[in-house]
């Protein structure tokens, strides 16, 4: 009970803190870095060892923003309702963290001094998905609380708009995944991944053995409404983490910052960690539910575990680094779109939302749900 | 005027699904993300640019050979061929100075010196590079020529004593200028 404890509280402070924390820090340096080399221009690259002349690129950058961030005045203005005030930056952090605890960031460890294998994920809920969208909306209300408490025009308007955005996502959000969780059968991510390892990515269903590639028509055909799928729930993950072409709530030129604009030092760093870290979470979700997760593609997995199902120590290690090279390969087109496409208007939004991906998603729903039946 | 009304483009079916532009749009700040990433970014000869992008990367690389002939710098004090200081401290460029940066303090030159006949010299001459905006009406009001805006723009001091320009240090930047200079030319 309590080596269950203590390798739970690692997996906590291990994933949480020491893989995720550190990416956001790092999404930030690479998200200045590639509009940077994408403007023609150069970005930090000046920061690196302390009192040396070594600079490392500039990747002491995010470590000093921290600091930065940490020493500067927390000023809270005198026409905000204070309680809600504090309490909003913690309301976008904190759900974005927790759902990072039905993530599967690897398949097993099988270390010598256990005597069971160590699943790799937090928390191995059997309705995954459901507990992210429960939580990660949950993030919402830190916003529209932030705009409405701050008392100002620029963050009520932020507020107001991002939970319109999100009222209009959210469903989309949730639809697009049905034909997939239709196509495994399953709603428990660990079990999504696993099947995927065995039969090749949702979006690459191509099995690899002696005998050359393999596709079966079943999943040649599903392949159409898994793109669907894949699409939609992208652009829903854009909209629901406020990035650009969705970043109506803090829209610069129209909202000064939208939602943060009365926030300064460590209160804004939150929010700032919180919309990073949601990303990087949905990234994560993305990769999983479509991508195959922690696995290697064409089932090449299967070629490495032993007859006794066992995964060996080293395939378990590289499993964590081919889900985390996965995660940032998505980061950098999240970074990619940001820094191409310019921001929908609002009405445009809007109607995107409600009336081309809704009904797409749904009509999705039954295709998926054709093919499946045709091959029963 | 009459009104004219703009046409909307009429778009084809690919363009309003939006996913071709996109795609489109995301080659065109990729191919420039790479360019860049490989040093050959556009114009970046002409600007003397680094390695990324086409910014230069200040301290290490400089455009001093680049500065046109009209820059204007810190503005200095000149001495003659014969090593006399040419001003004659009438003070033009003191009045003229519209952030009054400049201060004048007038000696009268000893009737056993070699230069006697020029009557007046500056004892002091302080310019305060803190109030100066390197507009040049010193050098344009100077009726001695003995005024100039050299091409040193990195004025930097820890304190507001420092940022003060001395008459020494305005002949140290200033050096020796030989022969008058028609400041006028192009309008001649």
């Amino acid at each position: 009970m309590l080596t269950i404890l203590i390798i739970t509280l690692i997996k906590i402070i291990g994933f949480t803190f020491l893989m995720i924390l550190p990416l956001v820090a790092y999404s930030v340096y690479a998200e200045r870095r590639v509009s940077a080399a994408m403007q023609d221009r150069v970005g930090p690259n000046r920061v690196g060892i302390p009192f040396t002349k070594i600079r490392l690129a500039g990747l002491g950058q995010p470590i000093v923003d921290g600091l930065k961030f940490l020493l500067k005045e927390d000023f809270t203005p005198n026409h905000v309702n204070k309680f809600y005030y504090w309490l909003a930056p913690a309301f976008v952090l904190i759900p974005a963290l927790l759902t990072c605890a039905v993530i599967p960031f690897g398949s097993e460890l099988n270390l010598p001094f256990l005597d069971d294998p160590v699943k790799l994920v937090i928390a191995d809920l059997n309705v995954g998905p459901l507990f992210i969208f429960a939580i990660a909306s949950l993030s919402v209300y830190g916003i529209v609380l932030a705009g409405w408490s701050s008392n100002s025009k620029y963050s009520f308007l932020g507020g107001v708009r991002s939970s319109a955005q999100m009222i209009s996502y959210e469903i989309c959000l949730g639809l697009s995944l049905v034909p997939v969780l239709l196509i495994f059968g399953e709603i428990n991510l660990t079990d999504i991944v696993k099947q995927q390892s065995e039969n090749g990515w949702l979006l690459l269903p191509v099995v690899w053995n002696e005998t050359g590639f393999h596709i079966s028509a079943e999943s040649a055909l599903l392949w159409i409404p898994a793109m669907i799928a894949f699409f939609i729930f992208t652009v829903s993950i854009f909209a629901e983490t406020n990035r650009t072409p969705f970043d109506l709530p803090e829209c610069e030129t129209e909202l000064v910052a939208g939602y943060h604009t009365e926030y300064s030092s460590m209160k804004f760093a939150l929010f700032f960690l919180g919309e990073y870290a949601a990303m990087i979470i949905g990234s994560g979700l993305i990769v999983t539910l479509f991508l195959g997760g922690w696995s290697l593609p064409f089932g090449l997995d299967q070629n490495f575990i032993g007859d006794d199902g066992l995964v060996p120590w080293w395939l378990g290690l590289a499993h964590i680094g081919v889900f985390f090279a996965k995660v940032i390969a998505f980061i950098i087109f999240f970074i990619a779109v940001r820094w191409t496409v310019p921001r929908f208007r609002y009405d445009q939004l809007m109607k995107l939302g409600w009336v081309v991906f809704f009904e797409a998603a749904l009509v999705n729903i039954f295709v998926a749900a054709g093919i499946i039946m045709i091959f029963k | 005027m009459a009104t004219i009304t703009v046409k909307r483009p009429k778009l084809t079916f690919l363009e309003k699904l939006f996913i071709p532009t996109l795609i489109k749009g995301l080659r065109l700040t990729l191919s420039h993300g790479v360019r860049s990433l490989r040093g050959k970014a556009e114009g970046k000869e002409q600007l003397a640019a680094g390695h990324l992008g086409v910014t230069m990367q200040y301290p290490e690389q400089k455009w001093d050979s680049h500065l046109p002939e009209y820059y204007r710098g810190a503005p200095a004090l000149v001495t003659d061929e014969l090593g006399r200081e040419r001003c004659v401290s009438c003070q033009l460029c003191e009045f003229i100075c519209p952030p009054k940066a400049i201060k004048i303090i007038p000696q009268e030159i000893p009737a056993d010196s070699e230069w006697a006949k020029v009557e007046k010299k500056p004892q002091a001459f302080d310019i305060d590079m803190i109030r100066c905006i390197y507009c040049g009406m010193c050098e344009e009001v100077c009726p001695e020529q003995a005024i100039y805006l050299r091409k040193d723009y990195a004025i930097t001091g820890t304190s507001r004593e420092e940022m003060v320009h001395d008459k020494d240090k305005l002949y140290e930047i200033g050096g020796q200028r030989i022969g008058l200079v028609n400041k006028w030319n192009d309008l001649k």
